[in-house]
């Protein structure tokens, strides 16, 4: 374990959804994600692993513990302070993409900074760069409506890069693509990790898994397993 | 952490809201059509409706303005302190009054104090009969008859004979020979007034300007002074050419009292503003319901659309949630959004029903009365309707919880 301060660390959060009877979706997860990781959460479906990508994304609140991020308890912060870090130190990459289909490319990338507190005079330019990025520059006046599956993606991609955001956070980043085009955009979420970028997959493709250093596998909203690719294999394959 | 400021410039402010309200409206043209057309034709019936009750209020004053442009009423003026007249009508004051140039008629009316008179159709006093209130006895010079423009239902005006002889004859209003039982008059019915028998000669059928008239006894003036103690003239009523008025309300009074011409107050029978203003205030609150209650079904319909339209957004929402926007950015992002509808609304509401006042207006030769306040006011309402509709949908949109929305598609 790094003696860096870590960029990200649950502290025995339990998430509990109220119903009858009660959901006991995240129970007692510690977790610390140090900057530049690149970080698989893996698990079957119910295992709580949305639940914990949702918690480390200021999307959903704990029920219990603590949650640093950036070195801020975010777990004290209200409404308006959780939007601003939110915004400002995390970038999404969701697997149905989430473009405005009637935004161009461009202008869907630019809403990416939108809330994020980025200087006007530079959005566009980051916008540009961040298209760079991910190769769509030439598609940026398209819809959203006449790419692929895979540009879609890429677009949602440079639409989290364009903020400048600490932690890139993906859930099942390539669920609604092809293998092919799914190797495609791992490559390009590889890239950003290259360039000191903290990455966090949520997955339950071990081929998506097999590219991070580090791999959490969720069951029954604990963490089963922490570790390197093969060992978690053999776990999933009891 | 992030604890560093934004520059206000760089945060999402109004301008952002309002922009992204803007470019959030086309995405769904249908949605957007049907919203804009409720509120439309909320603002559009409200704007419709306010200018058929000022037209029609216009048309029914402009009649009685030009009755009452060619009317003049004299009578003796008034003592303030004690309310006594300050000069007599001469009994021949119509005659005096015609000799002025302008003077088309001239007539006297004077009510009687019928509370004191015993008025009948027959000699008899019948126990059993239900009383009535005794109609009004009014005494007129023949000339008042052409003043009022009146008509009969049958028979004949008092005339000049009448007049002259102080004959014991009548004309029943309309009002008075249904209380009195008489419908014909060719049978020389005769009514009793204090045991003084009086051969009704006419029905009164209209007499604009003294509607009263429907529900009184007329009799000649000079009857009226010789048998039934009438002590004054009353007032002296003139229709004068269209024009004529300074002239004759000048010269009127000397013609009446050369001596002492200040002791008689001059008028116009009808104030048409008042009247107009009153007309158009009882119509307008009328009208005005009806449009506010087509304005609050438009509010509802867009609210109910606007509900409709959050649940569809709800993954763009959790996206804007998860980029960083807040609750109220959110929520206000809504609000502006039926805020705009709700002006685009009110604005071709105020244009649709200008039209439609105008067309009905032309298609019936009449002049369109609207007062442009209220298209303003009617466009702001349309804004305000509109905003207010989306208050609970941006309150639904501003608590919508981002982590289970992401699972919906944009």
């Amino acid at each position: 374990m790094s003696s860096a301060p870590p960029v990200a660390q649950l502290r025995h959060v339990v998430r509990v959804f109220a119903g009858t009877p009660p959901v006991l979706a995240v129970n007692d997860v510690s977790l610390r994600v140090e900057a530049g990781d690149y970080l698989a959460i893996m698990g079957v479906s119910g295992s709580g692993k949305s639940t914990l990508l949702n918690l480390l994304g200021l999307l959903d609140r704990p029920t219990s513990g603590s949650y640093e991020l950036g070195g801020v308890d975010s777990t004290t912060l209200g409404e308006r302070q959780r939007c601003q870090l939110r915004g400002t130190m995390l970038g999404f990459v969701f697997q149905s993409f989430h473009l405005l289909p009637d935004r161009t490319v461009l202008e869907n990338v630019l809403l990416g900074m939108a809330y994020s507190g980025v200087e006007r005079s530079m959005r566009m330019r980051r916008a540009q760069q961040a298209l760079a990025q991910v190769s769509m520059t030439h598609r940026a006046g398209f819809h959203p409506t006449t790419l692929s599956g895979g540009e879609r993606q890429r677009v949602a991609i440079a639409r989290a890069l364009a903020a400048r955001p600490k932690i890139l956070l993906a859930d099942e980043p390539t669920g609604n693509l092809d293998q092919n085009t799914s190797d495609e955009i791992m490559d390009v979420i590889g890239e950003l990790r290259d360039h000191g970028l903290t990455l966090v997959v949520v997955t339950h493709d071990q081929q998506v898994a097999a590219r991070a250093d580090r791999i959490v596998a969720m069951r029954d909203g604990r963490i089963d397993t922490e570790g390197v690719f093969a060992p978690v294999l053999d776990v999933h394959h009891d | 952490m992030t604890d560093h400021v934004v520059p206000r410039r760089d945060r999402f402010g109004a301008q952002d809201v309002l922009t992204e309200a803007v470019r959030g409206l086309p995405g769904r043209p249908g949605r957007l059509l049907l919203a804009v057309l409720t509120v439309t034709l909320g603002v559009g019936s409200l704007v419709a409706t306010l200018g058929f009750a000022q037209t029609g209020a216009h048309q029914v004053a402009a009649r009685f303005d030009a009755f009452a442009s060619t009317r003049l009423v004299a009578a003796p003026a008034k003592n303030i302190q004690d309310d006594h007249d300050l000069a007599v009508m001469p009994w021949d004051s119509d005659e005096r009054a015609l000799r002025l140039n302008g003077v088309v008629a001239a007539g006297l009316i004077c009510e009687l104090d019928s509370k004191t008179m015993v008025i009948k159709a027959v000699p008899l006093n019948d126990p059993e009969a239900i009383p009535l209130a005794p109609p009004a006895v009014v005494a007129v010079t023949p000339g008042l008859f052409s003043v009022v423009d009146a008509s009969l239902v049958e028979g004949t005006f008092i005339n000049a004979f009448h007049q002259e002889n102080a004959e014991l004859v009548a004309v029943l209003g309309a009002n008075a020979a249904t209380t009195l039982g008489i419908t014909r008059v060719d049978n020389q019915p005769a009514i009793f007034i204090n045991n003084f028998s009086l051969t009704v000669i006419g029905i009164l059928d209209t007499a604009s300007y003294h509607p009263e008239l429907q529900d009184a006894v007329i009799i000649p003036l000079s009857s009226a002074r010789n048998w039934f103690g009438l002590g004054t003239a009353g007032q002296l009523d003139l229709d004068i050419s269209l024009g004529a008025g300074d002239l004759v309300a000048s010269q009127l009074p000397t013609m009446l009292n050369p001596n002492d011409p200040s002791g008689y107050a001059i008028t116009k029978p009808v104030a048409a503003s008042v009247i107009r203003s009153q007309l158009s205030g009882d119509v307008d609150a009328l009208f005005l319901g009806f449009g506010l209650i087509a304005l609050v079904i438009g509010s509802l319909t867009t609210a109910a659309i606007t509900s409709l339209a959050v649940m569809e957004r709800r993954g763009e929402i959790g996206l804007r949630r998860a980029l960083g926007a807040t609750r109220g950015q959110i929520g206000a992002q809504f609000l502006t959004e039926t805020g705009i509808i709700g002006l685009l609304g009110g604005l071709l509401g105020a244009a649709g029903g200008v039209l439609v006042v105008v067309g009905v207006c032309a298609a019936n030769s009449w002049t369109p009365i609207l007062d442009v306040r209220i298209t303003v006011a009617a466009t702001l309402l349309g804004l305000v309707a509109g905003t207010t509709a989306g208050v609970l949908p941006a309150i639904k949109a501003a608590r919508t919880e981002p982590a289970t929305t992401l699972q919906a598609g944009t």
